[in-house]
């Protein structure tokens, strides 16, 4: 285990009290709805808040008991929600600012290669207030990265930006957490940008851990309030197979059968992932013969639960090792008589790339 | 010796005026970055106790604030008094009384702007610098200082330009005696009162047009040192 640590912090009327356990790669999702204590934790990851408990990261104790390691002197980057560069410096000057508070022996981030990777090339004489908000978080981020830090914290980087900042941003967060070798914290309240990046989640609420694990197992546990949201949703993990100029369409390859979806082509062999929305699965007992779904995967039922809405039900699916979510009428999985261990057809109506 | 008409005695007025100045307003600067940081971040309930002690010097009449000093100060006063018995003098009628005067007089100039620089500031630029490895003396000289340069320049020239012009506390505690404790106001009024308007004119006129190349200086630099308060 990478980061590993305990918490406890009283603030007014708060309480935040967490035990936390990180993969050692990859990224971890704070999710909650604001006053979950999700900034909180950061914080305290970051030794910005002073919490009881204790905390290792790589084997280095950060605190405990006796210990409280500043947070100067420790090495992680941190990205704030709003982009906080220093206006009196350039964006040069912003980057390096971390950069060369580093010693040169432990640096293990090249200047030209990260300034290249978040596309800020152009941007490195401009002060900060002649920058777009997309920009600023962009630099930003590379400021964080250029500290060579071996935890990187994410307070809801794109919480503070518009529709198409935001859009801007997001290739490249992803191209930078495939590249990462290090763990990242994502604090983030927006499910789909949870499904979109993290590979790990830690659902908070009222500043305790109320479930944490992998992401795609976490959305659809419908103990959890993650699975009985309007948007909930599956990740699919699939790879590109190849492409149907004719049609328009990618071919996917994915544990549990093929898909077609609409997307821009792209290179055989990628990774992608897909959410597949609870609301757009349709269950069916034999192969749809005509339908104008193109997607259908055959699939088992793994549970069927209650829905907060009683004309409802949420149906788990197991696909290859994969899962879905259906939200279905009650009235049809009686009908169907659905039960656990059937085998079913998943009609999937609509597919976004994640 | 005489310069534009003024004489030799004015002239060591003059210097001991600005001598008093630059220190004060030196050594004012360094004392209340702590104090203005400290009321700027605290939440403590003492802190408005301070921040009205802070401007107490603002609504007390100069004559007041010199008295107490001067007793406090002079050989029976607690402070004048605990350094005779260390060995040292006591501080009334001394170019050191003239400058705790000062310093006291001009605190609410420094304390304010800088106060009001470090709140503009918060802490956010702080905890980013602290994330980037910069230890506290570090984040001092490296974003503190230059984020609050407005506000530093602003409490330099208060102070520096109200000891200039300070009458009422400097008489009190110096005492007016020539070439130690006579500033240049005291210095106007002596001329005045010995019915010598010439050089009350003469010495006046200087210090006006002192005060106003100062700050037009101050304006000027201002404009070109332009720093948006707020983190974008």
């Amino acid at each position: 285990m990478s980061v590993a640590g305990s918490f406890r912090l009283t603030r007014d009327d708060f309480l935040l009290e967490v035990e936390l356990e990180l993969p050692a790669r990859g990224v971890t999702a704070l999710f909650g709805r604001s006053g979950s204590g999700k900034t909180t934790l950061l914080r305290c990851l970051a030794g910005l808040e002073r919490s009881e408990g204790w905390l290792s990261v790589s084997g280095c104790r950060w605190q405990d008991r006796e210990h409280f390691l500043p947070v100067h002197r420790r090495p992680l980057g941190y990205v704030f929600q709003e982009a906080s560069l220093f206006p009196h410096l350039r964006v040069r000057d912003n980057l390096r600012f971390g950069y060369r508070r580093v010693p040169a022996d432990q640096r293990r981030i090249d200047f030209d290669e990260t300034v290249r990777l978040l596309g800020v090339e152009t941007l490195l004489e401009r002060y900060p207030q002649s920058l777009s908000g997309g920009q600023r978080q962009r630099v930003a981020i590379a400021r964080a990265l250029l500290a060579s830090p071996r935890l990187l914290l994410m307070d809801e980087p794109m919480a503070s930006l518009d529709a198409a900042s935001k859009a801007e941003i997001l290739p490249y967060l992803e191209h930078l957490y495939t590249h990462l070798e290090i763990p990242v914290v994502y604090v983030s309240h927006a499910l789909e940008e949870v499904a979109r990046l993290a590979d790990h989640m830690v659902l908070m609420e009222a500043g305790r851990v109320l479930a944490t694990g992998p992401l795609h197992e976490l959305l659809i546990r419908s103990d959890l309030p993650l699975s009985h949201a309007d948007n909930a949703a599956a990740v699919l993990e699939a790879r590109v197979a190849g492409h149907d100029a004719e049609q328009q369409l990618v071919m996917l390859e994915c544990d549990g059968g093929q898909l077609r979806v609409s997307c821009p082509p792209a290179q055989a062999g990628k990774r992608l992932r897909l959410s597949v929305k609870a609301s757009d699965v349709v269950i069916s007992l034999a192969p749809p013969q005509d339908s104008s779904v193109l997607n259908c995967l055959p699939a088992r039922v793994s549970e069927i639960a209650d829905d907060p809405h009683p004309g409802h039900v949420l149906v788990q699916l197991t696909v290859g090792s994969q899962a879905l979510i259906a939200r279905i009428p009650r009235e049809a999985s009686r009908r169907m008589a659905l039960h656990s261990g059937m085998s079913v057809y998943a009609q999937l109506r609509g597919t976004a790339l994640a | 010796m005489t310069w534009f008409g003024i004489g030799e005695a004015d002239w060591i007025a003059l210097q001991l005026t600005l001598r008093l100045a630059l220190i004060s307003t030196a050594l004012l600067l360094v004392l209340c970055l702590p104090l203005a940081w400290w009321l700027a971040h605290t939440r403590r309930r003492i802190k408005v106790v301070i921040e009205a002690l802070v401007a107490l010097p603002l609504v007390l009449p100069p004559t007041v604030i010199g008295f107490y000093l001067l007793i406090l100060l002079g050989p029976r006063g607690a402070v004048g008094s605990t350094l005779e018995r260390l060995g040292a003098n006591h501080l009334a009628f001394t170019f050191t009384g003239l400058v705790i005067g000062s310093m006291i007089y001009s605190l609410p100039f420094v304390v304010q702007p800088l106060q009001n620089a470090f709140q503009g500031m918060g802490r956010r630029p702080l905890e980013a610098a602290a994330t980037l490895r910069a230890g506290p003396f570090d984040r001092l000289i490296s974003v503190v200082l230059p984020l609050s340069r407005q506000g530093l320049l602003t409490a330099a020239v208060l102070s520096f330009a109200h000891t200039l012009g300070e009458f009422g506390v400097l008489l009190m505690i110096g005492g007016g005696i020539p070439g130690q404790t006579q500033v240049a106001s005291i210095a106007i009024y002596s001329h005045v009162e010995a019915m010598d308007y010439a050089s009350a004119h003469r010495l006046s006129l200087f210090l006006m047009l002192m005060a106003f190349t100062l700050l037009v200086c101050v304006y000027a630099l201002n404009k070109r040192f332009k720093v948006v308060g707020v983190m974008p």
